[in-house]
């Protein structure tokens, strides 16, 4: 299933220069993993060592937040976006 | 529901106040009592930078009757490319100061009450409990949990925003049944894992169109009209000129909103990881620049390594430098030699330390870090040098 992985820009460096990048998995993690495979250091800054989510790199599944579902287990439909939100602080 | 006092209870408007506020009063959504509220709210800005400059002027020009602002600052030549409140006759002056002029020239109706502190955990209640609405325009995250937190304890909005490059976040936490900050982000990230404006960089306009969104939040909140951005994050994307939202829940588990288990303000800079933490610097073997400046006019043997990115090298450089940027330095350290002496410098002399340990760990010897980088170079031996 193709699902849509969109990074902020301050990620690109480490994902080919891009923010949209196409996965395929069953899962956010899945797909999350499948991009990361491509982009070893992005997956770095999406996941920590065991795998899971920092908790200052949010994950949105069609813009419903997936800590409120089942995390990176959460269940993707073919065509669906997760859109990736890490904490930010400059003003 | 509007915030503030019972309508008989609204400060009247003066004939001039009327003539000014027309735009407003014309609205059927604000009207007269509308206006009469904003002159009745007191609003606090936590900054008067990026973000608090489109923040402080609408909110001034809107006829907020007192607009306080915590500012420790001074204004700087770099700040202007985004800071409107400040101008070029006010670089050195307190933004405090520039900014109470700027806003006093936009509506003298407004009161200005500076606070100039830096927000602690010391006086942050008793500075939050003076206002009605609270607007984040800070630039880090100790200050941002700390204002989340004191807004949670006395039942404070906060409009938030944060930008960083192309892209910026906003939203109201901390009203009554919304989340807070510490709902979306419980943790903050590892300190130099987001670097800040001064480090990265921010287009400039950015905080025009985040602190706009705030000012309008903070406007509609004080009138009681519209949908708040409440249990919604607005994240707005400059380069591809994207506006989107996502939803955002209260969470039954958060320490401040939540639970409450977290009844008093903390220590935030540990919070933040910020305390204790080394300085990269520290015992790196250094070379000032005046030392420098000798060993290149004696032509001494030795390879200077810039470290910083090829945009930087663009803007300036020290003759004589090759480029190997830290970001890639684990390639380029196969290129040099170990038997030559290595001088390494980068924009203030971070970077290159961090490069330096890399030189020492693969068994370079003779390596140095010019303190203070090409920054302190410019100060200290060529002022023809732009610093940036």
């Amino acid at each position: 299933m193709a699902v849509k992985l969109k990074i902020p820009t301050v990620l690109a460096k480490a994902a080919g220069g891009l923010t949209v990048h196409e996965g395929r998995g069953a899962t956010v993690g899945a797909v999350v993993a499948d991009v990361a495979s491509r982009f070893p250091e992005l997956g770095t800054r999406l996941r920590d060592a065991k795998g899971e989510p920092y908790p200052y790199v949010i994950f949105y599944l069609d813009e419903e937040d997936i800590r409120f579902q089942q995390g990176f287990e959460t269940p993707v439909a073919d065509g669906a976006e997760i859109v990736v939100v890490p904490a930010i602080a400059g003003g | 529901m509007p915030i503030g006092r019972p309508a008989a209870e609204l400060p009247p408007l003066s004939q001039q106040e009327i003539l000014r506020y027309s735009r407003h009063l014309i609205i059927p959504e604000v009207g007269l009592e509308g206006q009469r509220r904003l002159k009745d709210a007191r609003v606090l800005m936590v900054g008067a930078g990026g973000l608090g400059s489109p923040i402080g002027l609408y909110l001034a020009a809107a006829g907020v009757g007192r607009l306080g602002i915590v500012e420790f600052d001074v204004v700087d030549e770099t700040n202007l490319q985004r800071q409107l409140l400040h101008g070029t006759k006010d670089v050195g002056r307190k933004k405090l100061d520039s900014a109470r002029d700027r806003l006093h020239d936009a509506n003298p109706h407004v009161e200005v009450v500076p606070h100039e502190a830096r927000l602690t955990s010391e006086n942050a209640l008793d500075i939050i409990s003076q206002y009605d609405v609270v607007v984040d325009g800070t630039d880090n995250f100790a200050t941002r949990y700390l204002t989340n937190d004191a807004c949670v304890l006395l039942g404070k909005p906060n409009v938030y925003g944060s930008i960083f490059r192309f892209e910026g976040q906003s939203t109201i936490f901390c009203t009554k049944d919304g989340p807070c900050y510490r709902c979306l982000y419980p943790e903050p990230p590892p300190p130099g894992l987001v670097p800040s404006c001064a480090e990265g960089g921010v287009l400039g306009i950015l905080p025009g169109l985040v602190g706009t969104v705030q000012a309008t939040e903070t406007v509609k909140l004080i009138a009681g009209i519209g949908e708040p951005l409440v249990g919604r994050l607005l994240l707005v994307d400059a380069l591809a000129m994207q506006f989107r939202t996502v939803k955002l829940r209260k969470d039954p588990r958060c320490p401040a909103c939540g639970t409450r288990e977290l009844k008093a303000l903390v220590d935030y800079e540990q919070f933040c990881g910020i305390r204790g933490q080394p300085d990269e610097t520290e015992g790196v073997p250094a070379i000032t620049p005046a030392e420098l400046a000798a060993r290149l006019a004696r032509k001494d043997a030795f390879d200077l390594v810039d470290v910083r990115e090829p945009h930087e090298w663009d803007i300036c450089r020290i003759e004589g430098a090759r480029l190997a940027p830290l970001s890639s330095f684990a390639a380029a350290l196969g290129t040099l030699d170990s038997a030559r002496d290595v001088v390494l410098y980068c924009r203030t002399g971070v970077r290159s330390a961090k490069a330096l340990r890399q030189l020492q760990a693969a068994g370079f010897k003779r390596v140095w870090n010019l303190t203070g980088g090409i920054h302190r170079w410019a100060d200290e031996v060529d002022p023809s040098i732009p610093k940036y």
